[in-house]
């Protein structure tokens, strides 16, 4: 087991290697307008824009930078943000539970929710069958963003106006007299419920037809043959070797839930780093965005290690292949 | 009652189609026997059609400009004079909702078309040639889709507008632009595409008619274009029909966070930006954008289902 975690460990380098090296070429690529409008300003001289310059080592050959940009990730420095020279990575420290409790969360709801309906897709067949399929579609179609707005136009502004308990349109916590579990559980539930449900159909299926492989399956056979309940078959046999490579989709999914989460963090002005990165690239913080986009990279490559790991941990033949 | 007048017709033994149809016909037919996947891609063909047609429809049938604002018709309720109603500056809604079509359709469209182009050739060039050029792309691939794509757009579009060129010489710059955003967006999606062409170029590399290709003196060129393409293609195709709903959402999504096409250009996304301030009073500023992308996106996305079943090879056998 440990020999696994290790050499996938290892397997992993290039690909961490790599994302900072896109995000630096980004950076480079853009060195020009880096350092926005500073020629234009009338009260820097060309020298003083020479030192910035020299400052920020932008005049450094590439290796050295890159070098330096690398060996700061390692030790955790994300640079400073060119707007307030505060650190990137602790603004970044700061928002990321946000995002988590909202990414987890979303997944917790959409596993729960889809795992029993992919079940029942499976064993059933026929008419659920096709809502399923048809649901699915429907969910990748969705845009989140103008769900949410509807969400909030029905919860928060229509429920509020007739006088029925409404939640909250967004923020983490209310500003005044916020703060404990039930007023974070009134925040979290529209985003949660958003981001749950783009990626609730698509686990749905997959679950459908990750049980359908296991219902054919000898042992299923063998079961039935004994004799067992047609419930005992689905939901102890079948099911547990059905859950398994939804593992392995979740590290998939990773990436495109906090990516999802980003647009979802934005409609409910949720204080996660997806909304993060959109003020900071608004406000042409560039070693923000940078930074972010780069802490992003590395958390979904975390992530699938993760996945593995785990799916390695539940499926002893993964280990030994 | 008939007489049978003259010698009996002869029966026409060998008339039957014996030659065996080939798998573009077969898969059209498929596609063709699908009709609700038909009805739904005839749906995309009319707004697409709508979106062509934009600036007959606006001097024609609704008589009104996308951008001129007309402060008398503030929020106006949709009505016989505006059908769609109007937004916080006149603009008649209709009209801004069918040149919004242009951008998201035309975005959705060439961009699945430039992406393919480049992922399919990395691809190819990946599979055929293996050694470290496989690698060295594959690796690129893997981090390529490592980074969330809507971060690595958020990026890069708030860096634009970019000049590019030699120093003090601008070629074309990059800006907040529908064409500017189809080559973005491409450029940051076609990882998925080259993984799964790569594979599929693995496959038929090692097949036997490739051997016997090479084994008669063709060049790589003829057998990469010739022999591979035509027999990746299928792949090419079902990626490209599942991913048109995709880029149509990342566009508008883009458009909404204020990072891809700015106002006065209508696109739905930008609609629906601005619709967010005015959901107390205004509610059909939300609704209609926020419709007309899901109506574009599930028919392409229903649409691309049939042509996956149909075209998939996988499915054929």
């Amino acid at each position: 087991m440990t020999r696994y975690v290790v050499r996938r460990l290892l397997a992993s380098i290039p690909a961490l290697l790599g994302v900072t090296l896109i995000t630096f070429l980004l950076m480079h690529a853009t060195a020009g307008s880096f350092l926005p409008g500073l020629e234009l300003n009338p009260n820097l001289r060309p020298e003083d824009i020479m030192r910035i310059r020299q400052n920020l080592g932008l005049d450094d050959p590439l290796p050295v930078q890159y070098w330096r940009w690398i060996s700061g990730l390692v030790r955790g420095d994300f640079g400073n943000s060119i707007l307030d020279g505060r650190p990137v990575i602790t603004q970044i420290l700061d928002r990321l539970p946000n995002t988590l409790l909202l990414t987890g969360t979303a997944m917790v709801l959409g596993i729960g929710i889809s795992i029993p309906f992919g079940v029942i897709g499976a064993s059933r067949r026929g008419r659920i069958d096709d809502a399923l399929t048809f649901l699915s579609v429907l969910g990748v179609s969705l845009p989140g963003f103008w769900i949410g707005l509807l969400l909030i136009l029905v919860f928060s502004i229509t429920f509020n106006r007739i006088g029925w308990p409404w939640l909250p349109s967004g923020g983490a916590v209310s500003a005044f007299g916020g703060g404990d579990i039930g007023d974070r559980i009134a925040h979290l539930i529209l985003p949660a419920l958003v981001l749950a449900f783009i990626h609730l159909a698509i686990w749905a299926r997959f679950t459908r037809s990750s049980m359908l492989e296991a219902l054919s399956q000898d042992y299923v056979r063998t079961a039935r043959a004994k004799g067992l309940a047609e419930r005992r078959i689905v939901y102890v046999h079948a099911l547990r070797n059905a859950v398994l490579p939804l593992v392995t989709l979740l590290g998939l999914e990773f990436p495109g839930l906090v990516g999802g989460g980003a647009i979802v963090e934005i409609v409910f002005s949720w204080p996660g780093i997806g909304r993060l990165a959109l003020e900071t690239a608004l406000k042409y913080d560039f070693t923000m965005v940078l930074g972010l986009t780069t802490f992003t990279g590395i958390l979904v490559v975390v992530g699938n290690l993760i996945a593995d790991v785990l799916y390695a941990i539940a499926d002893p033949r993964i280990r030994y292949r | 009652m008939d007489v049978a007048v003259g010698p009996a017709r002869a029966t026409p033994l060998t008339e039957q189609p014996t030659h065996a149809r080939g798998y573009w016909t077969q898969s059209w037919e498929r596609l063709r026997a699908n009709r609700f996947g038909m009805s739904l891609g005839a749906v995309l063909l009319i707004l697409t059609v709508i979106a062509v047609a934009a600036p007959l429809i606006t001097q024609v049938v609704t008589h009104y400009d996308p951008a001129t604002q007309d402060l008398d018709e503030v929020f106006a309720p949709p009505s016989a004079q505006h059908w769609l109603g109007a937004d916080e500056l006149g603009r008649d809604t209709f009209t801004r909702l069918v040149w919004g079509a242009r951008v998201s359709l035309g975005v959705g469209f060439l961009t699945v078309a430039l992406y393919i182009l480049i992922g399919g050739s990395v691809g190819l060039v990946s599979g055929f040639f293996r050694g470290w050029v496989d690698e060295a792309l594959m690796r690129f691939v893997d981090m390529l889709l490592a980074i969330p794509t809507i971060f690595l757009l958020i990026l890069i579009t708030s860096l634009l507008p970019l000049r590019i060129g030699p120093p003090g010489q601008i070629w074309f710059t990059i800006q907040h632009d529908a064409l500017s955003l189809t080559v973005i967006i491409a450029a940051t999606v076609w990882g998925r595409v080259a993984r799964l062409v790569r594979g599929e170029t693995l496959a038929i590399s090692s097949r036997e008619f490739i051997t016997a290709a090479r084994g008669v003196g063709a060049s790589d060129r003829r057998i990469i274009l010739r022999h591979i393409v035509p027999n990746v293609l299928p792949v090419m195709i079902v990626t490209a029909s599942l991913g048109v709903g995709q880029i149509i959402l990342t566009e508008a999504a883009l458009d909404f966070i204020g990072l891809g096409v700015q106002p006065p250009v209508a696109s739905w996304g930008n609609m629906l930006l601005n619709s967010q301030s005015y959901l107390f009073h205004s509610i059909w500023l939300v609704l209609w954008p926020g419709l007309a992308i899901l109506l574009a996106v599930l028919s392409a996305n229903i649409f691309g289902n049939a042509v996956r079943d149909a075209f998939d090879p996988r499915l054929t056998s």
